[in-house]
């Protein structure tokens, strides 16, 4: 089966600039006839071409609603983040209300999964005497940037249940208990402030572990807003530790007490990686990693501005008690399905045409003006190198080595005008009107 | 055979770009699609030799030349050179200057590392020569 993805293109309104192909941080976009093309095997679903593109023709294709009909009774799954966007407006109970009454029969808080993996984050932290340090595999982006850039690192992914993946199997289980209806009539959606959960719940695995529909925040906010007044309250049962995994640093206080880094923005993100695979940083336990500035409160598919959303959720959750659940799962419930790298960087599948390909693509790249401009449609000129090593570029991409080439050529062009035929005699210096021919 | 030959220069207290050229060849070997372990060993011991001509040399350059069966990376520079090889080699061990080590580098580790990571090991250096490491990682 492929590889779905959440974010595409909307070509209609691509104009062909070149601002994604820079901010992707994994070099997966490139403009090709005007349009982006998103390279699937590169894409991590992070949502930083649907933030930077001003023309929005990035888009992240999740559930609506009208998903909801295909289940007799259905659970939503707020992420922790998403109270935030409202706070301020409403009390937290009110906000659950309004969600509720979107069309869903129970709340499932994925806050409160949140402090039940916290719980066994510290149990598996006191016991672990692998490689350090462990990093969080909450953040899909992150695990997705591991994945395909940092493929040495996906060993210590935590393999820990994410907590979105814990709420939706907690929350079938009450479902049916509540209801006595079969798995099938149970439906789990969760609600998400970013493309990456959408994309992690839509893999392909062996058995169904993630929610069954993945609902944009960005596509239910007005209707949320609206109902803010008028909706029936409905009760929380997550604490402050919970819902503090909607911003960054909010796992690591869960987890607490011990030499905890937290980093959020993508490109931070990749700094931190590249000191980890190059070893630094092992006398710290464990890191917190999100893809998003601030956390999933600054998640590609929220509304607020994330620095208000953080200090609004802070505000939000100030009287809630900071509570942590007892695990009503087993050890072995916990456990995540293993993450294998993705390697798709790698020049080619054999050692020796790969290194070929690597000498050219230096050779190839010091030729270039190393200017990045983005105007060939690759986002470096070590991208278009690269492309044009896997044959999917030309030099004359360059707008630079163009013009070279067509100075070269106008000059050759000049040259040649000037070169009379043999049979021709030469004009005389001084003289030049008199034909020459005649003396 | 295909092979590939990478050269970076490094300046001598250039902290702010230690590990660059490392950083780089790391960056190289993932591509072309080295096993992860065999990228380990030779990106330690490329930064521990860049780090080196950073610390005790007045600049040099840190090259590495690439085929499928081994990796060798060599770090050649000017500098005061190493007058007791044997004593370097000991862990702990430092010649680095006192305001190196202040600055929290220079513990001695440098070489020691180097030798851990490495197949074949090869320093030519002496007093008042500079030095250079070469060092050969196979891959097998």
């Amino acid at each position: 089966m492929g590889y779905f993805h959440s974010v595409r293109l909307e070509e209609d309104k691509c104009k062909g600039c070149t601002n994604c192909i820079k901010h992707c941080p994994t070099e997966a976009i490139r403009v090709r006839e005007g349009k982006a093309r998103i390279i699937q095997e590169r894409c991590i679903d992070c949502g930083e071409c649907i933030r930077i593109c001003p023309n929005h023709a990035k888009i992240a294709v999740g559930d609506d609603l009208t998903a909801l009909a295909a289940y007799r009774y259905r659970i939503a799954l707020p992420a922790p983040a998403v109270v935030s966007q409202f706070a301020g407006q409403a009390k937290l109970e009110h906000i659950l209300g309004a969600l509720k009454a979107l069309g869903f029969d129970a709340i499932y808080e994925v806050a409160l999964a949140a402090e039940m993996v916290a719980r066994a984050t510290r149990r598996y932290l006191d016991n672990y005497g692998g490689k350090r340090p462990l990093i969080s595999p909450a953040c899909p982006a992150v695990v997705g940037l591991i994945q395909v850039r940092f493929p040495s690192l996906v060993e210590q992914i935590l393999p820990l249940v994410t907590p979105v993946d814990l709420a939706a199997r907690l929350a079938r289980l009450e479902g049916m208990k509540a209801t006595g209806l079969p798995l099938e009539a149970v439906g789990t959606f969760f609600i998400s402030p970013c493309p990456a959960k959408i994309t992690a719940a839509r893999q392909p695995q062996g058995k169904r572990v993630g929610p069954d529909g993945v609902i944009p925040l960005a596509t239910v906010y007005g209707d949320i807003l609206k109902g803010l007044s008028s909706a029936l309250p409905y009760p929380s049962r997550a604490g402050a530790t919970g819902y503090g995994w909607g911003h960054s640093g909010g796992e690591n206080a869960s987890i607490g007490g011990r030499r905890l880094l937290e980093v959020d923005g993508i490109h931070h993100v990749i700094e931190v990686l590249t000191r980890i695979e190059a070893g630094d940083f092992q006398d710290i336990e464990y890191i917190e990693a999100q893809a998003c500035p601030g956390g999933c409160v600054g998640g590609a598919l929220m509304v607020q501005n994330p620095y208000l959303a953080k200090l609004e959720l802070r505000q939000l959750v100030r009287d809630l008690p900071s509570r942590s659940m007892d695990l009503p799962v087993t050890e072995k419930d916990l456990r995540a399905e293993p993450v294998y790298p993705r390697p798709a960087l790698q020049l080619d599948d054999d050692l020796a045409t790969a290194i070929e390909k690597m000498r050219r693509l230096e050779a190839t790249q010091a030729m270039l003006p190393g200017l990045d401009c983005g105007s060939c449609g690759s986002p470096s000129c070590r991208a278009l190198a690269e492309d044009i090593v896997q044959g999917e570029a030309q030099d004359t991409d360059c707008v630079f080595v163009l013009r070279e080439r067509v100075r070269v050529l106008a000059e050759e062009v000049v040259e040649l005008a000037r070169k009379l035929p043999p049979s021709m005699a030469r004009p005389e210096r001084g003289d030049e009107d008199a034909p020459s021919g005649n003396r | 055979m295909p092979s590939l030959k990478l050269s970076f220069p490094v300046r001598a207290r250039d902290f702010l770009a230690g590990g660059h050229g490392a950083a780089r060849i790391r960056q190289v070997l993932q591509q072309v699609g080295f096993p992860p372990e065999i990228i380990r060993r030779a990106a330690i011991a490329a930064y521990e030799a860049e780090m080196n001509i950073i610390i005790h040399s007045y600049g040099g350059e840190l090259k590495a030349h690439i085929t499928p069966g081994a990796i060798t990376i060599t770090a050649v520079d000017d500098g005061p050179g190493i007058p007791d090889i044997e004593l370097a080699m000991q862990e702990g061990y430092s010649t680095a200057p006192r305001e190196i080590q202040e600055m929290g580098f220079g513990a001695g580790m440098g070489l020691p590392n180097i030798r851990r990571c490495a197949d074949e090991l090869e320093i030519k250096s002496g007093a008042g020569q500079g030095t250079t490491v070469n060092i050969i990682i196979y891959n097998r």
